[in-house]
C-alpha cells in the first residue's frame, strides 16, 4: 500500500469513524445528563436506544411515516418510556444505596430487552429505506448520504440540547440539581420534575440515535443496545462524566478510534481497545478529558 | 471458653454439610434427581463460589467490581489448558485455575483499586470484558469457537467439597484480623487509614482472594460442560453474580448463598418458558429491589437465634425453607 492511498483510507476511516462517533456522542449525552443528576450509570440506557430504533421502524414501516416524522414520533415514545422507568422504577429508590438502584437499573435494561424480544420477536428486521442513498465521492474517499444525515441530525440535536442547558429557565434548574439537589430544592426548584424532564431529554436523544442507526445499518434487534450502551458510556467517561460537550467529544474520539482500530488492524479487537482506553482514562485523568475544566454538570 | 463455643458450631456446622451433602448425594444415586437438576445442583454450587467469593470484594470490602466473570474465565481456560494439554490431574488444574485468576486479580487490583465507587466498577467491567475479547482472539484455547474437548472431571462431590471449602475460607478471613480490616475499609477508608489499616493492601488482598475463587468456579465449570466458551463469560454473567450478591445482602454469607440457591432454582424453574423466563427474571429483580433494597439479609447473617426468633414470632421467614 503505497503513502497516498494510505491517507486515502485513512480519511475514509476518519469519515465512517465521525458518523459512528456522533451516534455515540447522542447516546452518551443521556448517559451524563442522567449520571450528572442523580450520580445513576443508566444500564438501561442502551436499551431506551433500541426502542427508539423500533418505534421508528414501526412509525415508517405501519404508519409510513417519512423520516422526520418518524423521528420525532420515536424520539417522544422514547422520551415518555424514559419518564415511566424513572418514575417507576428509580424514583421509589432515590434515598436507597447506589448499588440497589444499579440493580434496578439492570433489572430494567433485561425487562426492556427480552420484554422486546417477546413483543417484536428475537429476529432482526430489516430498517426500511427512508431516502435514495447517493454516494459522494471526494478524493477517492466515499460518504454516504445516511452518513451525511447522521451528521447533521445529531449536529442539530447537539445544538438544540445545548440551548436548552444553557438558556432556558429548565435548563438553569437541571444545571442546578445536578450542581447540588438539596440546595435546588430549598431554592424553590421541583426536584423529581426536573429529573423526570432529565430522563424525558436524555431518553429521546438515545432514541434518535437508535433511528440514525437503523438507517445506517439497515439492521434492528432487541440486544442492538447492549454494547453501544456500554460505548457510550465509555465515550462519556472519557469526555468527562457530566459535561455535555465532553461526552460529545468523547463520542467522536471513541467512533473515530474504533474506525481506525476496525481499519488498519482487526475489528475483533474493536470492543477491547475502547475498554482499554476507558481504563487508561481512568487511571490516568479520572474525571476525563474534558471533566475539571468545564463544571457544567448536567 | 469462646473457642470452645466456636469449635462446637463449627463442628456442628461441618455435620450439617456432610448431612446435606449425603442427602442429596443419595438422591443422585438413586436416580431420584435426574440428569437436569443434577447439573442445576452443581451450577447452584459454582454459583455460591462465584457470589460468596464477589461478596467479600463488594459486600465486605465494600469496593465495586462487576468483572468477576473475567476472573472465572481465566479460571476456566487455565484449568482446562493444564487438564488437555498438559495431562495434569484435576486438583492441580483447579489450583491453577485459582492461581491464575488470584495473579491476574493482583495485577488489576494493584492500579484499579486507588479509583472508587462507580468508576471501579465501570473500569472493572471493561477489564472483564478485555479479558474475554483476548481469549478470543487466542486461538491456542480456540478463539472464538471456545476450548472443546474438556474431560468431565466436576460431579457432586467435587463441587459440593470446594463449595464447603470456599465458604469455609471466606468465613474465617472475615473472621481473622484481616477480614476486620477489610471491613473497617467498608465502613470508612479515612477513619481506617486513620487508625493504621493499610488500605490500599487488604483492598488488593480481598480482591485478589476473590479473583482466585472465581477461578476455582471457573475451573469447576469448564470441567463440567466439557467447553468453555468466551460467551459464557460476558458481563451479563458478572451481573448475575453481581445481582445474586445483592439480592442476598451485601456482607451477608448466608444471604449470598440463599441468593444463589434461589436465583439458580428460579431461573432453572422457568428453563421450560424460555421467551418468559428473563421477564420474570427482571422483573423479580425490580420488585424485590423496590421492596427490599438492602437485599434479603441485609447484612446480617442467618443464625440459629434469628430462626428461632422467626418461629416463635411473626411468622415470615418462609424463604428459609430450604
Amino acid at each position: 500500500m503505497d503513502s497516498s492511498s494510505l491517507i486515502v483510507q485513512f480519511g475514509q476511516q476518519l469519515i465512517n469513524g465521525i458518523s459512528l462517533g456522533s451516534i455515540y456522542a447522542l447516546i452518551a449525552l443521556g448517559y451524563t445528563m442522567i449520571y450528572g443528576i442523580i450520580r445513576l450509570i443508566n444500564f438501561a440506557h442502551g436499551d431506551i436506544y433500541m426502542v427508539g430504533a423500533y418505534a421508528g421502524f414501526f412509525a415508517t414501516t405501519m404508519f409510513k411515516f417519512s423520516f422526520i416524522p418518524a423521528l420525532i414520533f420515536s424520539m417522544a415514545a422514547a422520551g415518555v418510556i424514559g419518564m415511566v422507568i424513572e418514575r417507576v422504577a428509580y424514583r421509589p429508590l432515590r434515598n436507597a444505596p447506589k448499588i440497589a438502584i444499579l440493580i434496578t437499573a439492570i433489572g430494567v435494561s433485561l425487562f426492556l430487552e427480552y420484554g422486546g424480544m417477546l413483543l417484536v420477536s428475537p429476529q432482526p428486521r430489516t430498517f426500511p429505506v427512508l431516502f435514495e442513498s447517493e454516494v459522494y465521492n471526494i478524493g477517492g474517499m466515499v460518504i454516504n448520504s445516511q452518513q451525511v444525515v447522521i451528521l447533521v441530525v445529531s449536529l442539530l440535536l447537539m445544538v438544540i440540547l445545548t440551548y436548552v442547558v444553557n438558556k432556558t429557565k429548565m435548563g438553569k434548574a437541571m444545571r442546578a440539581v445536578s450542581f447540588d439537589t438539596e440546595a435546588a430544592q430549598l431554592m424553590g426548584i421541583d426536584v423529581d420534575k426536573v429529573i423526570s424532564f432529565t430522563f424525558g431529554i436524555g431518553s429521546a436523544l438515545a432514541a434518535a440515535a437508535g433511528v440514525l442507526v437503523g438507517i445506517y445499518y439497515n439492521s434492528i434487534d432487541p440486544l442492538m443496545g447492549i454494547m453501544p450502551g456500554l460505548k457510550a458510556f465509555v465515550a462519556a467517561v472519557l469526555g468527562g462524566i457530566g459535561s455535555l460537550p465532553g461526552a460529545m467529544l468523547g463520542g467522536t474520539i471513541l467512533g473515530i478510534i474504533e474506525a481506525l482500530v476496525s481499519g488498519f488492524w482487526s475489528s475483533t479487537f474493536r470492543d477491547a481497545v475502547a475498554f482499554a482506553i476507558l481504563i487508561i482514562i481512568l487511571l490516568w485523568k479520572p474525571a476525563g478529558l474534558l471533566g475539571k475544566n468545564i463544571r457544567e454538570k448536567v | 471458653m469462646k473457642l470452645l463455643q466456636k469449635t462446637k458450631s463449627d463442628i456442628m456446622a461441618l455435620v450439617a454439610c456432610l448431612a446435606v451433602y449425603a442427602i442429596i448425594q443419595t438422591l443422585i444415586l438413586t436416580d431420584v434427581i435426574g440428569p437436569f437438576w443434577q447439573l442445576n445442583i452443581v451450577l447452584i454450587g459454582i454459583n455460591i463460589i462465584l457470589v460468596v467469593s464477589l461478596n467479600l470484594i463488594n459486600g465486605f470490602t465494600g469496593q465495586f467490581s462487576i468483572g468477576h466473570a473475567g476472573f472465572m474465565a481465566i479460571g476456566a481456560y487455565v484449568s482446562a489448558v493444564l487438564t488437555v494439554k498438559f495431562q495434569l490431574p484435576f486438583i492441580a488444574a483447579i489450583a491453577g485455575g485459582a492461581l491464575g485468576a488470584g495473579a491476574l486479580g493482583f495485577a488489576i487490583g494493584l492500579p484499579t483499586l486507588r479509583l472508587n465507587g462507580d468508576y471501579l466498577a465501570i473500569a472493572t467491567l471493561g477489564l472483564g470484558e478485555i479479558i474475554r475479547i483476548t481469549i478470543l482472539n487466542i486461538s491456542y484455547v480456540g478463539g472464538a469457537s471456545g476450548f472443546m474437548g474438556i474431560p468431565r472431571y466436576t460431579d457432586f462431590t467435587w463441587m459440593f467439597a470446594f463449595t464447603v471449602f470456599t465458604v469455609f475460607v471466606i468465613k474465617n478471613f472475615i473472621d481473622s484480623t484481616h477480614g476486620r480490616a477489610c471491613i473497617s475499609v467498608r465502613e470508612n477508608e479515612i477513619a481506617a487509614e486513620a487508625m493504621g489499616v493499610d488500605t490500599t493492601k487488604y483492598k488488593v488482598l480481598a480482591f485478589t482472594i476473590g479473583a482466585a475463587f472465581a477461578g476455582v468456579a471457573g475451573s469447576l465449570f469448564s470441567h463440567y460442560f466439557y467447553i468453555a466458551h468466551p460467551a459464557s463469560f460476558t458481563f451479563m454473567k458478572s451481573f448475575d453474580i453481581l445481582t445474586m450478591v445483592v439480592l442476598g445482602g451485601l456482607g451477608s454469607i448466608s444471604g449470598s448463598i440463599t441468593a444463589a440457591v434461589l436465583l439458580t432454582f428460579v431461573s432453572a424453574a422457568l428453563a421450560s418458558y424460555p421467551e418468559w423466563r428473563m421477564i420474570i427474571y427482571s422483573l423479580m429483580l425490580i420488585i424485590l429491589m423496590l421492596y427490599r433494597p438492602q437485599g434479603l439479609f441485609g447484612n446480617k447473617e442467618l443464625s440459629l437465634k434469628m430462626l428461632s426468633r422467626w418461629t416463635g414470632g411473626k411468622k415470615h421467614g418462609s424463604t428459609q425453607g430450604n
